[in-house]
């Protein structure tokens, strides 16, 4: 998932191009919709959960009940490039806990976060269905796999020249 | 119907094929315990309190979703039953703030019910406990999460009306209920109904007490203290003291009232009548003058807020009346103090009301007098004013029979004791508004389509001054949707006048009202029990018309001039307000 910076106007266009596939029909359409209505904002703040709540028919606090239920969904803006360490039962044997500390030592942010410049942000995840390759991190749509902690400063000097 | 054949315990029972194993149980007369059910409310099997072994089936099953089979044998009591449940039980407690002796739910408590029956002495498992919170920011609602057993019967009563407010956040062992973001019930968009209380199984929702500050004015003799009791309260205080749910409790709780120390105590069905006087003058000017219609009733806080909310374009047809007690508030403080010398600064209008909107109500701004005094100082639900009753020592069930204060406001008809049911505000404006268009006193006035609670939505055309009128009434937030999406969607444009409540069978079973269990809800419709009392009171009164009130009409000749007049409308009417549901600024 490359990242492409819409206006926000692009932004509410999209977002309503979405929410008129699924309008009235409730809760079973819910996760679809914050699922795209996430690839168009980056996460999925307070009045982008409004719009879904109104457009399907639920209650906000239900929308948000389910944002907060599964760690895909982020109330935080994500940075540009974002670290997705997976914790899933292989990865977390494999060691992947000592890749989430080494990236958020040094990036100077918790899990959850993303740094002043929005450049780089944190979170964590449970299996990212790529259990052969324990311990795995990704960076945005970028997999990697069997890494050791010494290998993140690297990385993360690679999309700094990038960006 | 389909009946099957199951055997429960060795009793051979024959139900209907849509029953479940907890429904035909409670038929053979066996019990099975329960925590998250609540009939028709929320039955999602989560608590499995309510295991049961089911023969030749793979693991113990949750009565209360397990369906009943042609043949099947069951087990309500079996050692492994009890053993599981008595675990489950443990597990609850182990995450549950068990401070029993000071929890508001002590004494009618399902859990702690559930652990006396179960003999638990010990609970055996220990370590972390979720993080909690006390939410008593809001005027209405109080919310302790540490007393939480995430049941979902808030949830599933919230989401019943309509509004979900209430959903469970998180995950796993971080889980809670609340609003979104968790932010206090102050700035939710919560219309404080209170169906969320009456559906919790502990003391994890809660009415803000505020009996502390009604003992503080009683015993402040600068105070004089006046207390008025709405309609519905009588209908059901008497289910506290251990009285027949339906129970007609007026003269004991009006000499209960007189004993806890109050100046003055009314009936809240004074200005019913009042109100009734000025809506029906304020519907026959509307349809005169070709006002706004349909006219929309604005007596229930709670459906007040629900229209501010989530209906606002529909705040032009609300009637401009102030709710009863509101009126009664503002007439105590004008009339009442003039007519008794009293400066309106040193008397404190306490309401009694079935209401937890109530409360918040009273803190309108809208609801504040040119001399900044509030109509109404302090609201008590019937709960609370059975604490107060319990607290002062008094024997309710041996207390006399007593009324009201009688002077000056002491009378109400029959018209203002039925408010407290669905359609009684609507029958009574019939009652006057037909009898002032014909110019008689007609004989018949009971107008049956608008009572019950069969339909969520009542709809009737009555004859008014030789014009059929469609009238519509809904009780609770979910009905009001209905209705006035309706409306909106132009497939219903011809009411006159409607009628609108909060909560599901009116005020009798408003948020503030005794707490019945759930086992106790599987074989009765409390709604209607509990307004039987009240029409039960209508039938026996010797006036049943709001107009034929003469306190009322001494009133008007003495003080206020005529109905919807200037004083009147000063008075007696308000304003309302559109509100934001989930602004940005709450979760800043």
């Amino acid at each position: 998932m490359s990242i492409i910076k819409l206006t926000p106007e692009e932004q509410a266009t999209k977002l309503e191009a979405v929410l008129s596939k699924y309008r009235g029909q409730g809760q079973k359409a819910l996760m679809a919709s914050l699922q795209q209505a996430q690839e168009i904002y980056g996460y999925l703040p307070l009045p982008v959960q409004k719009k879904v709540a109104e457009a399907l028919e639920v209650s906000v606090a239900e929308v948000y009940g389910v944002v907060s239920f599964y760690s895909f969904f982020s109330l935080k803006p994500k940075g540009e490039y974002a670290f997705n360490v997976c914790l899933g039962t292989a990865c977390y044997v494999k060691g992947s806990q000592a890749l989430l500390d080494k990236i958020e030592d040094c990036l100077g942010i918790k899990q959850g976060d993303v740094t002043e410049d929005t450049k780089f942000s944190i979170s964590a995840c449970r299996c990212v269905g790529a259990c052969g390759l324990a311990p795995v991190v990704l960076v945005n749509d970028d997999v990697y796999g069997r890494l050791l902690p010494d290998e993140i400063p690297g990385i993360i000097a690679k999309y700094k020249e990038e960006a | 119907m389909d009946m099957v054949n199951l055997t429960i315990d060795g009793v051979q029972v024959s139900v209907p094929s849509t029953y479940t194993v907890l429904e035909a149980a409670r038929e053979a007369g066996i019990k099975i315990p329960t925590l998250c059910y609540l009939k028709e409310t929320n039955q999602i099997g989560a608590c499995r309190v309510c295991l049961v072994e089911v023969e030749k089936a793979r693991a113990l099953a949750a009565a209360c979703v397990q369906p009943v089979a042609e043949g099947m044998v069951v087990h309500t009591n079996s050692p492994k039953v009890r053993a599981t449940r008595k675990n489950t039980l443990e597990m609850i407690l182990s995450d549950h703030n068990v401070d029993c002796l000071s929890c508001i739910r002590n004494g009618n408590c399902e859990l702690q019910k559930l652990a006396e029956e179960y003999g638990i002495r010990k609970v055996t498992f220990t370590g972390a406990k979720s993080s909690s919170i006390i939410d008593d920011k809001s005027f209405s609602i109080v919310r302790d999460s540490s007393k939480c057993v995430k049941c979902g019967r808030c949830v599933a009563a919230c989401k019943e009306q309509s509004i979900g407010v209430l959903s469970f956040l998180n995950r796993g062992f971080e889980t809670s209920v609340g609003p979104a973001y968790d932010i206090s019930m102050a700035d939710a968009p919560c219309i404080y109904c209170g169906q969320c209380i009456v559906s919790c199984p502990v003391g994890a929702l809660y009415e803000k007490e505020d009996t502390e500050k009604v003992w503080d004015a009683i015993n402040d003799p600068s105070k004089h203290v006046v207390m008025q009791v709405a309609p519905a309260v009588r209908a059901a205080i008497g289910e506290e003291f251990g009285l027949p749910i339906g129970t007609r409790a007026t003269g004991k709780m009006f000499a209960a009232m007189k004993r806890l120390g109050a100046d003055k105590v009314y009936d809240t069905n004074f200005a019913a009548d009042l109100t009734i006087m000025e809506e029906g003058t304020e519907l026959l000017n509307r349809i005169k003058n070709g006002g706004v219609l349909p006219m929309i009733t604005s007596c229930s806080p709670g459906w007040i807020r629900f229209c501010e909310f989530y209906f606002p374009e529909f705040i032009p047809n609300l009637s401009s009346c102030k709710s009863p007690h509101e009126m009664e508030g503002a007439i105590i403080k004008s009339y009442y103090a003039q007519k008794n010398g009293i400066d309106p600064k040193d008397i404190v209008v306490v309401s009694v009301m079935p209401c937890t909107s109530k409360k918040s109500e009273a803190a309108r701004e809208q609801l504040v007098n040119k001399d900044g005094l509030k109509d109404v100082d302090i609201v008590i639900t019937t709960r609370e004013l059975a604490r107060m009753i319990k607290e002062a020592g008094l024997n309710f069930n041996s207390l006399p029979d007593e009324g009201p204060d009688q002077d000056l406001m002491g009378e109400y008809t029959g018209a203002g004791v039925i408010f407290g049911a669905t359609g009684g505000v609507m029958e009574a404006a019939l009652r006057t508004v037909a009898d002032i268009l014909e110019d008689k006193d007609l004989p018949e006035f009971e107008y049956q389509a608008v009572r019950g609670v069969e339909a969520d939505v009542k709809e009737a055309t009555v004859t008014l001054g030789g014009k059929d009128i469609k009238v519509a009434v809904a009780h609770s937030a979910a009905a009001a949707r209905q209705l006035l999406t309706k409306i909106k969607n132009g497939e219903a444009n011809d009411y006159a006048f409607i009628e609108i409540m909060g909560c599901s069978g009116g005020c009798v079973c408003g948020g503030g009202q005794p707490i019945v269990n759930a086992q106790d809800l599987m074989d009765i419709d409390l709604r209607a029990e509990r307004a039987k009392a009240l029409y039960e009171e209508d039938s026996i009164m010797p006036q049943r018309k709001s107009h034929k009130n003469s306190q009322i009409n001494k009133l008007y000749e003495e003080f206020l001039g005529e109905p919807n007049g200037h004083l009147a409308h000063e008075l007696l009417h308000t304003t309302y307000c559109k509100r934001e549901v989930y602004p940005e600024s709450v979760i800043e």
